[in-house]
């Protein structure tokens, strides 16, 4: 008899395993399918660990550049062995609290590779034995992962993944980093601030290609000011691998060897082998289509998380999974939507965003009001020799709606969710005007931008 | 300076009320305790007590003025010596200020206060707001209960003219939302709300209240109390939102009524009489002591069970119906409870209860036997998670020990919430009730 179960999640993401919790918290009887380990790219392999090394080079940053604040630091060195083995352990630990959450929730954990057998039925293969699993709702959850450039395979010695990058045996003398979306310019900043040289190739006309067109030109200006070489509206069209680095041939013809080369040019659903051609669940180039709740077109097939498509964000996922899980449960959770999800970079400097661009929200039909405040007109900013970025602020002219906000510089992506908060609660700009931000905070830009969309900053 | 005598909250939950009765006119001396006004609220006509003493200079809000906000300055009392012309005069030209700092609205009274000199945004924060609503009648409720709004879902319908009071919200606790007035033309109540993609199983979205037209036929219509309003919103929410069964047993009350009047012989030197309704009272509580899975409230996260009965009892006035509560019936005798209810059906009927003794109570009686009901159901008051709905007591052929008898019998029909309680679990209830007024020596020891 195979074990039955009111749900079953298939991967344990950040969209998976928080829907299992909340899948447990309104009394359903859940497990969890996992080929790897708990927690997914997110925290094994991606936002989590990626944090750790980027936190490592912030400080290598600061140490070398001590002076500035009034101190000396010489001879400052690394340990790239250390430095990795850090990003794991923070990764390691968190994947343990994954596993001690599954089992406050009494979810159980089922190792290995799961497939749906039809409906309500999945299979999970272990060490070439197949179980059997019942479950009256499956959600699939099993996530992307990293585009392969066709002509230049990831071998891991010379050309990586973000997988490969975050585990670096040896430092690269000269990187270069393909495609610079957040993945790409994370592991650019990071491995500048290493010391590395770093040389960042996108193929559309500006770098961050989803940010508002002003915060892609800052972030330009200052990879570049930062040694960095950039090249937009390009592409790489040959690599060749050889033993000491790789020849790559830009758009153009243009040939420059490096050491080393990074390809973060988007990411594929994971929909091979987990069984949803034969259940004839409806995919749209590669991601599975669903609801406001997760449901597919076959009733009591969920997906959630970046295996649906964009934004593929850990945040999204997680979201997408409690309101897929509610609806299940009976509850009248909202649909998920997509017009209110920030996105954060935590390059040198950061960028954060919500909501639409200025470019965009004219694309729409808004005739639009934008604020913006720089660093430098910040107390906080200026005292902690961050005064460069800027927070900007797009309103409907007409209503005084909160469209989107656009912020680049020191700490940004702590600030975002404040404008988030206000555009979920559809505060206009008359509530974000009497709000009351703490002196002496980088908060205080987000109401200076709000003012100056009206005229009325204060300090600037 | 003249005190200003300003709407009072004469309950925790209240905003607005209706300024029924002034006690007091022009000119009239007032000491602290004397009484002042009769205020309506949702519930119940209020007596509003002088805290200070002097002389009612000028009463700025009529009587029968409806929505009155809190905070609104009523009326103006000189304290002594002071001239109450002096203290008239400027109370003209004193705008009445609404405690939650100056929104302007349809509740505000019906004084003329001159409108602010318009002097740009940013003069002060009261200005800002009636800068940034250029028509605040749009966004504010036309009537009755506050309207739960996003900022800028008021704004937007300010700027399309459409009445938030009548559009039906999606947002979390039915605020409306952006979304909202997106879907609804100005001028107009917003069809019945159609969910795109609910999932299933789920309630579909209450429909908008439909307004209908009155036909052509000679009538008088007579506007709202807030008690009539407070009975719509809550029986409708009741039957929209609570899934209510129905159980009915037939209770033969042939022993009971022998113990009541052998109770009542006793009684009479006390000027105490029992009613039928007072052991009813006294055996529903008894059952749902017995019974306690009965004894409970749904919040929808949790399930919260009794510990004590406080019976609500079903009391008829002229303005509408009321609940006055019992609290604790199975503790207390039979002759406290007739006694208690007597003094609370007579301030019920006055209008006179306080929020406390009509708000609250685990669970409710009705009974409409005095009418001849034979048998009803009654709709349940939440949050409570039943209510017992009591027939008429009539002589019927009854079985008694496999042969035909005549018995007094009544019918009771419990409604029970089945969010909360099962169908088994009422059962035992009715089954506990009907062996309790049965027997009702069983509920005396």
């Amino acid at each position: 008899m195979a074990d039955t179960y009111d749900l079953i999640v298939l991967g344990s993401g950040p969209g998976g395993y928080v829907a299992a919790i909340r899948a447990s918290q309104l009394g359903l009887k859940t497990a969890i399918v996992e080929r790897e380990k708990l927690g997914g790219i997110c925290l094994n392999w991606g936002c989590i660990p990626t944090k750790a090394l980027l936190r490592t080079s912030e400080i290598n940053h600061y140490l070398t550049h001590a002076s500035a604040y009034g101190l000396s630091a010489e001879k400052v060195s690394f340990d790239l062995a250390k430095i990795v083995d850090r990003s794991r352990k923070v990764a390691g630990q968190l994947n343990a609290g994954v596993k001690g959450l599954m089992k406050k929730n009494k979810v159980t954990v089922v190792e290995g590779d799961g497939a749906l057998k039809g409906k309500g039925v999945l299979t999970v293969t272990k060490d070439g034995k197949t179980t059997e699993l019942n479950a009256k709702h499956i959600i699939v959850a099993t996530g992307a992962r990293a585009r392969d450039l066709p002509f230049a395979k990831a071998d891991g010695k010379r050309i990586w993944t973000y997988r490969h990058a975050m585990v670096p045996s040896e430092m690269p003398s000269k990187l270069l980093v393909i495609g610079s979306g957040a993945i790409g310019v994370e592991f650019a900043s990071f491995y500048s601030d290493m010391g590395a040289e770093v040389t960042i190739v996108e193929m559309l006309d500006r770098i961050l290609p989803v940010e508002d067109e002003e915060v892609s030109a800052f972030v330009h200006k200052a990879l570049t000011k930062q040694g960095m070489k950039i090249h937009v509206s390009s592409g790489v069209e040959k690599i060749e691998t050889g033993a000491s680095g790789v020849k790559a041939t830009l758009k153009g013809g243009a040939t420059e060897e490096f050491s080393h080369c990074i390809v973060a040019i988007g990411i594929v659903p994971n929909t091979e082998n987990i069984g949803i051609e034969a259940l004839g669940i409806e995919t749209n180039r590669g991601h599975i289509v669903t609801d406001g709740y997760g449901r597919t077109n076959v009733e009591g097939v969920y997906a959630i998380g970046d295996v649906t498509g964009p934004p593929w964000l850990a945040h999204k996922a997680s979201h997408e999974g409690v309101v897929c899980v509610e609806a299940i449960a009976g509850k009248k959770p909202h649909p998920f939507e997509t017009w209110n999800i920030p996105g954060c970079t935590y390059s040198r400097p950061q960028v954060a965003s919500v909501g639409l661009t200025e470019a965009k929200a004219k694309e729409a039909g808004h005739e639009v009001k934008t604020g913006k405040f720089p660093f430098i007109g910040n107390g906080k900013a200026i005292a902690l020799g961050e005064a460069e970025g800027f927070i900007k602020t797009v309103f409907d002219a007409k209503t005084g709606e909160l469209l989107g906000a656009h912020m680049v510089g020191a700490e940004v992506t702590e600030l975002i969710q404040g404008y988030a908060i206000a555009r979920q609660l559809e505060t206009t700009e008359e509530d974000l005007m009497h709000t009351v931000f703490p002196h002496p905070t980088l908060s205080e830009m987000m109401h200076e931008s709000v003012l100056d969309a009206y005229g009325r900053a204060l300090h600037y | 300076m003249p005190i200003e005598l300003k709407m009072p909250a004469l309950s925790p939950t209240m905003e607005e009320g209706t300024l029924a009765k002034w006690l007091v006119k022009e000119g009239d001396t007032v000491a602290a305790g004397d009484l002042l006004a009769e205020i309506e609220t949702d519930k119940a006509t209020m007596e509003f007590e002088a805290v200070d003493e002097g002389t009612i200079a000028k009463i700025l809000v009529a009587e029968g003025t409806d929505e009155v906000k809190v905070g609104t300055v009523i009326a103006l009392i000189a304290s002594e010596g002071e001239d109450v012309g002096a203290a008239s005069a400027p109370a003209a030209a004193a705008e009445p200020v609404a405690k939650d700092g100056g929104e302007t609205g349809a509740g505000q009274p019906a004084t003329p206060a001159p409108s602010p000199e318009v002097k740009g945004y940013g003069a002060n924060p009261a200005e800002d707001k009636k800068i940034a609503a250029a028509a605040p009648t749009g966004a504010q409720p036309g009537a009755g209960d506050r309207v739960k709004a996003s900022p800028l879902a008021r704004r937007l319908a300010e700027q399309k003219g459409i009445d938030l009071s009548a559009l039906q919200g999606t947002g979390p606790g039915g605020r409306i939302v952006k979304a909202d007035i997106d879907g609804a033309r100005p001028g107009q109540p917003r069809p019945a709300a159609a969910p795109a993609a609910a999932p299933a199983g789920a309630p579909a979205a209450a429909p908008a209240p439909v307004v209908h037209g009155v036909p052509d036929i000679p009538h008088e219509a007579v506007k709202l109390s807030n008690m009539r309003k407070t009975i719509a919103r809550r029986l409708t929410e009741s039957k929209q939102t609570v899934p209510h069964i129905y159980l009915t047993v037939d209770v033969q009350l042939d022993k009971l009524l022998k113990l009541r009047s052998e109770l009542n012989a006793g009684l009479e030197s006390r000027g105490v009489k029992l009613s039928v309704n007072d052991m009813l009272i006294k055996a529903l509580a008894a059952a749902l002591m017995e019974v306690p899975s009965c004894n409970v409230m749904y919040t929808g996260s949790e399930l919260v069970t009794f510990q004590r009965a406080d019976i609500s009892v079903a009391v008829s006035t002229p303005t509408g119906l009321i609940t006055p509560i019992v609290k604790d019936a199975n503790s207390k005798a039979l002759s406290a409870i007739a006694t208690e209810i007597k003094e609370l059906a007579g301030r019920a009927r006055e209008g006179k209860l306080k929020p406390e003794e009509y708000q609250g109570g685990t669970a409710s009686l009705s009974n409409m036997g005095m009418y001849g009901i034979k048998q009803f159901e009654a709709v349940i008051n939440p949050p409570q998670g039943m209510i017992m709905a009591i027939g008429a007591g009539e002589k019927r052929p009854y079985v008694v020990d496999d042969s035909l008898q005549i018995a007094t019998v009544m019918s009771a029909t419990g409604s029970f919430d089945h969010r909360a309680i099962d169908g088994a679990d009422g059962a035992q209830l009715m089954q506990a009730f009907k062996r309790l007024v049965e027997n009702p020596l069983g509920m005396l020891a």
